[in-house]
């Protein structure tokens, strides 16, 4: 048993084999492994024209990568000769050639009289240029402006569910809701849907301007988040309030809870506004109707948010 | 015949020294060296899988009809791209294979990515000479994170509709410059222009990988460049290098890593199911299901967005910050800053400027330690944050008594965890001891004559001294000790 | 750091823990996808009292429904009914189902629809008023169910609806369940979570107990009652029934609840099988 050996003196590798001789038993894995390597692999081919089973094809495929493996590291851990070498750390930063770099950078200017001015000018030539180059950008999309507090909701835009049909006050009963359209738009647009809900009149906690939109206690929110943009699609409803919750709109992404008794304000969550409500009426066949926009701007906050 | 080959190219381009050097490649040996390795590897699959996926998918919002075998889906109006996206997976043969393991090897790959960072940093790895790679590094997390969420995006079934949304809620809360910002991107106000698809399967398909296997490769050129850190051994010092060489050794155990990753993926992928996106449905803005998630490396910003509070800053009429901006974007560019800054950090708390070939154990440096262990622990908690309600909604424990406990953890879990990491580490070193290696020291034993011997049991460097596992010369063996415990 | 004394025992210590961990990984994630038929997780058992197992004993399975040819107004029935509805139920919902103010709701007008669920499904009798009511083993057999139901029917009050999943479209019923129950439900049924209540799977929900739901809008639930036609509600209710053999086309479904557990996946077999296998073939100790 020999101390082992110390680092090398100076430059190239120094390296200490320690071969135990030839590993049969290994080699012998490595030749069975090699065998179900080759035999998973046809068999992946087989069942590819066969019977495309995505459980049998994976067996196979990955079956056949990890004999493989298994044979690649036996052969390095076993067979191959094992040696152990040392190689001296090559020193970065040598004072001197960092010197002759910065004078071969430097020197390139020499002569040159007004250097400061060039190289001044130069880079402001890059910028601009780049930031020009970049302008095209700018046509990626429209600018904001307008566009996200325009809806398709406007004075006398009938509400239609999701099978087109007008939605009457006495579709939206006490303890339902329902997803509302405006009729003939588009419904992708995040300004179109809404969630409508029954409050009993005398129940609801909010101004009289707003009980005025609600006609006989139905009210309209955008079914938009005003968070972050999901569908809010749950409305809590209780059976029998004195053992359960209120009332409330909840978002299924991040748990944003709209008391809906008091206009969708917040009352736990994320959301940093309430939810935006929209103004409803009656018309004579008793059809819900937009009686106007939306009362705050809908979808996700952002600067132009109006209050 | 290999002398020809070898003749054949170096008489021409002259490949033979070039070719010396790099088979004789010193690479130190440790198995927490080999968690990169596996990152790398599941890029491999990545790459080979997602070229298959793009002779399938189709980046198209455009309308149509599925007339397909799933039957629940059958006559409903979908985009193309979800249509495509059913197709490849419900009747391309092996398509279903290919997008599973894809998607595995994604969530894999940012496993491997976490677990070898979490490496550099509680062994030192970042500090001078090697802060430019850590930085790297850090980037490379970062864009294979984004490119996850454009792959998890692209299906555009309602898992994937609903994470677009959120991000463009995030998108658009960015002070100031949100609104016109998230514009650009999808082309208009959400869901987007019919650009928008064609856009993110660019970024996903040739932008973010080609930077991101740009970037691999200035990684490894300078792993290459500076050689491998490794541990103070008996022979590895600050000075030299002690490990195999490239060639046979190395390279055969490298290479096998690389197909038992691919394995384990395909297994994966043929075995458990992953992101069965014919099971959600098409997604419609105006369509949300219970509990939706994004993949486990979002789940922080999701668990961020949960977490805070109801606050919107508004100054006059203006929305200033709105609120998905702390838990969506602040939260994770503090996290990345910190992770960034994190070599100049450590430089100054420590006051240590010198140039490191030799690795920290992480007991060696309880502070380090603590601190990393401390900062992954406040990430955790805000992760734990973002599935919560998946992991306890059969459990009777009302989510907003969750979300405030949680709320409360996030100041209290990291400080904790900084004094119980830094009283572990002091006590392994003290002790000597190792939690994965067990106990490291004398063991004393009864003797059958009645007496006590000593053993000193040693498994380090088996292969140089003959593999016995027996101590080398009493005397080294004393001088190492004390080297050690010296620190 | 020296390679200085390791015991070799340890090795096989360390890679006996290392697998127990693997095989714990994935004994939980089987359990998780159990989970829904034991009545809850580990250590939350208290919480639920215990899952119904309709095989375990037969005549206190919620899967028994009421005979069809119920007659209302059976006054035999009705009279034991009565019976049970005073000793279970009065403290509640009052001697004369009118409800008792602060603990239960007025029965008189529910119908037969809301106490055919809350009693089939074993949601009541309920132990606190105040808990939400869960799924669990009824402790009435099916033949006092139905007198129960009778007695609370007499009251008027819609009847169990009629539905037959046969008749129903399957791509009407996802569409449906999408935009109605999804985002409480989860869009494959598998449940969910709101502020203020836990959302059940509908993976036990017998085609009626849906219609019912519907129906009633059971604790936190909206009621549908009226949206759907009879088709739709066959529909919904073919869904339902399919989401309880969800097409795993990829496998091991691992309880078809979205990227959670997949993560669990990643990094517990995925990242603990390749773990093992650097610890394998790379070196433990320095050299």
């Amino acid at each position: 048993m020999s101390p082992p050996p110390s680092g090398s003196p100076q430059g190239e590798a120094e390296t200490h084999e320690f071969d135990a001789g030839p590993n049969r038993r290994a080699e012998n894995l490595i030749l069975l492994a090699l065998g179900g390597a080759s035999l998973a692999a046809v068999c992946f081919a087989v069942l590819f024209v066969a019977l495309p089973d995505t459980q049998l094809l994976g067996i196979a495929l990955g079956g056949s990568f990890a004999l493989l493996g298994l044979a690649a590291v036996l052969a390095g851990k076993k067979v191959v000769p094992q040696e152990i070498a040392v190689e001296e750390r090559t020193d970065f930063g040598d004072e001197q050639v960092q010197e002759e770099v910065a004078e071969i950078v430097s020197g390139g200017g020499a002569g040159v009289s007004r250097r400061k001015l060039l190289i001044g000018a130069a880079g402001a030539t890059g910028a601009t240029v780049g930031a020009s180059a970049l302008v095209p950008a700018a046509a990626l999309g429209p600018a904001v402006g307008e566009i996200v507090a325009q809806t398709p909701w406007s004075r006398g835009r009938r509400v239609v569910d999701s099978q087109d049909r007008p939605v009457t006050a006495e579709d939206v009963t006490v303890g339902t809701f329902i997803t509302g359209f405006p009729e003939g738009a588009s419904r992708r647009e995040l300004g179109s849907s809404i969630v409508l809900v029954k409050i009993p009149p005398n129940e609801l906690e909010i101004p009289a301007r707003l009980r005025a939109v609600a006609p006989e206690g139905v009210l309209a929110f955008s079914k938009i988040c005003p968070h972050a943009g999901c569908a809010i699609g749950i409305y809590r409803h209780p059976l029998f309030e004195p053992t359960s919750e209120r009332p409330a709109l909840v978002c299924p992404c991040h748990y944003s809870t709209f008391d809906v008794r008091r206009g969708g304000t917040l009352e736990f969550g994320p959301a940093g506004r309430d939810l935006p409500q929209l103004p409803l009426m009656l018309n004579a066949e008793r059809e819900l109707v937009a009686s106007g926009e939306f009362l705050e701007q809908i979808g996700p906050s952002y600067r132009g948010i109006r209050q | 015949m290999i002398r020809r080959a070898v003749g054949f190219f170096d008489d021409r381009i002259g490949v033979a020294p070039g070719a010396r050097k790099l088979l004789r490649y010193v690479f130190p040996d440790h198995w927490s060296f080999l968690l990169g390795e596996i990152a790398l590897n599941s890029f491999l699959v990545l790459v080979g899988t997602g070229i298959f996926l793009t002779f399938y998918y189709s980046p198209s919002d455009a309308q149509t009809v599925y007339n397909g075998a799933y039957e629940p889906l059958r006559g409903l109006s979908m985009t193309e791209a979800y249509w495509s996206t059913l197709n490849l997976s419900l009747d391309v043969p092996a398509g279903l294979l290919m997008r599973q393991t894809h998607h595995w090897a994604a969530n894999l790959m940012i496993v491997a990515i976490t677990v070898h960072l979490l490496r550099i940093l509680l062994t030192g790895a970042f500090r001078r000479p090697r802060e430019i790679n850590y930085v790297v590094g850090v980037t490379l997390l970062a864009l294979t994170v984004l490119e996850g969420f454009a792959g998890y995006s692209l299906p555009d079934d309602l898992l994937s509709g609903m994470g677009l949304v959120i991000a463009y809620g995030v998108a658009m809360s960015i002070p100031l410059l949100g609104g016109d910002l998230s514009f650009l991107i999808w082309g208009g106000e959400f869901p987007g222009s019919a650009e928008f698809f064609p856009r993110l399967y660019i970024v996903h398909v040739l932008l973010v990988p080609v930077a991101i296997a740009g970037l691999i490769g200035a990684h490894l050129a300078m792993i290459a460049r500076q050689h491998h850190t490794q541990f103070r051994g008996r022979i590895a010092t600050e000075r030299n290098v002690v490990g195999y060489p490239l060639w046979p050794g190395y390279a055969l155990k490298s290479g096998g890593l690389l197909l038992v990753t691919a394995a384990v993926l395909f297994l994966l992928g043929g075995l458990v199911q992953i992101n069965p996106i014919w099971q959600w449905g098409p997604y419609e803005p105006y369509l949300s299901t219970n509990g939706a998630q994004p993949d486990w490396y979002l789940g922080w910003l999701l668990g961020g967005l949960r977490l805070m509070p109801a606050l919107e800053v508004q100054l006059g009429s203006w929305t200033l910050v709105p609120n998905p901006f702390w838990g969506g974007l602040a939260f994770p560019t503090l996290v990345f800053l910190t992770m960034y800054a994190w070599p100049w950090i450590d430089r100054r708390w420590l006051g240590d400027n010198r140039r490191h070939e030799l690795l920290d154990l992480p007991r060696d440096n309880p502070r380090r330690t603590a601190i990393v262990m401390s900062y992954f622990s406040w990430v955790l908690v805000v992760f734990v944050a973002g599935s919560i309600d998946r992991l306890y909604f059969r459990s009777t424990i009302p989510y907003e008594a969750q979300i405030w406990f949680l709320r409360i953890a996030v100041f209290v879990v990291p400080v904790l965890t900084y004094f119980a990491a830094k009283r572990l580490c002091e006590e392994l070193r003290d002790r000597e001891r190792h939690p994965l290696r067990g106990w490291n020291g004398k063991v004393v034993r009864r003797t059958p004559a009645g007496g006590f011997e000593t053993l000193e049991l040693d498994e380090g460097v088996p292969a140089v001294d003959g593999g016995n596992g027996r101590p080398g010369a009493p005397s080294e063996e004393q001088e190492a000790g004390a080297g050690t415990g010296g620190r | 750091m020296s390679g200085s004394g390791r015991p070799r025992l340890h090795r096989r210590v360390r890679v006996g823990a290392a697998l127990v961990l693997a095989v714990g990984a994935l004994a939980s994630l089987a359990l998780e996808e159990d989970a829904p038929a034991q009545g809850g997780r580990a250590g939350l058992e208290q919480a639920r009292p215990g899952g119904p197992s309709a095989d375990e004993q037969p005549t206190a399975g919620p899967v028994e429904r009421p005979a069809p040819g119920l007659e209302p107004g059976d006054p035999a029935m009705v009279a034991q009914g009565r019976r049970l509805f005073v000793d279970g139920c009065s403290s509640c919902h009052g001697p004369d189902a009118r409800g008792v103010r602060g603990r239960g709701p007025s029965l008189r007008g529910v119908g037969a629809a809301a106490a055919d669920f809350y009693l089939g499904t074993g949601r009541m009798p309920i132990d606190d008023p105040d808990d939400e009511p869960i799924r669990a083993k009824s402790p009435y057999d099916p033949e006092q169910r139905r007198a129960l139901v009778a007695y609370v029917a007499q009251f008027g009050g819609p009847p169990i609806p009629k539905v037959d999943p046969a008749k129903g479209t399957l791509s009407q019923g996802l569409e449906l369940f999408t935009e109605h129950c999804a985002s409480c439900h989860q869009v494959a049924g598998r449940g969910g979570m709101l502020t203020g209540a836990v959302v059940p799977d509908l993976q036990e929900s017998e085609p009626e107990t849906v219609a019912e739901a519907i129906e009633v809008g059971p604790y936190l639930m909206p009621n549908f009652r009226g949206q759907f036609d009879q088709k739709e509600l066959d529909s919904i209710a073919s869904y339902v029934e399919y989401t309880k053999e969800l097409e795993d086309r990829g496998g091991w479904g691992i309880g078809n609840i979205g990227p959670v557990p997949e993560g669990m996946v990643a990094w517990l077999l995925a990242g603990g099988a390749l773990l093992l296998t650097i610890r394998l073939i790379g070196k433990r100790t320095p050299t």
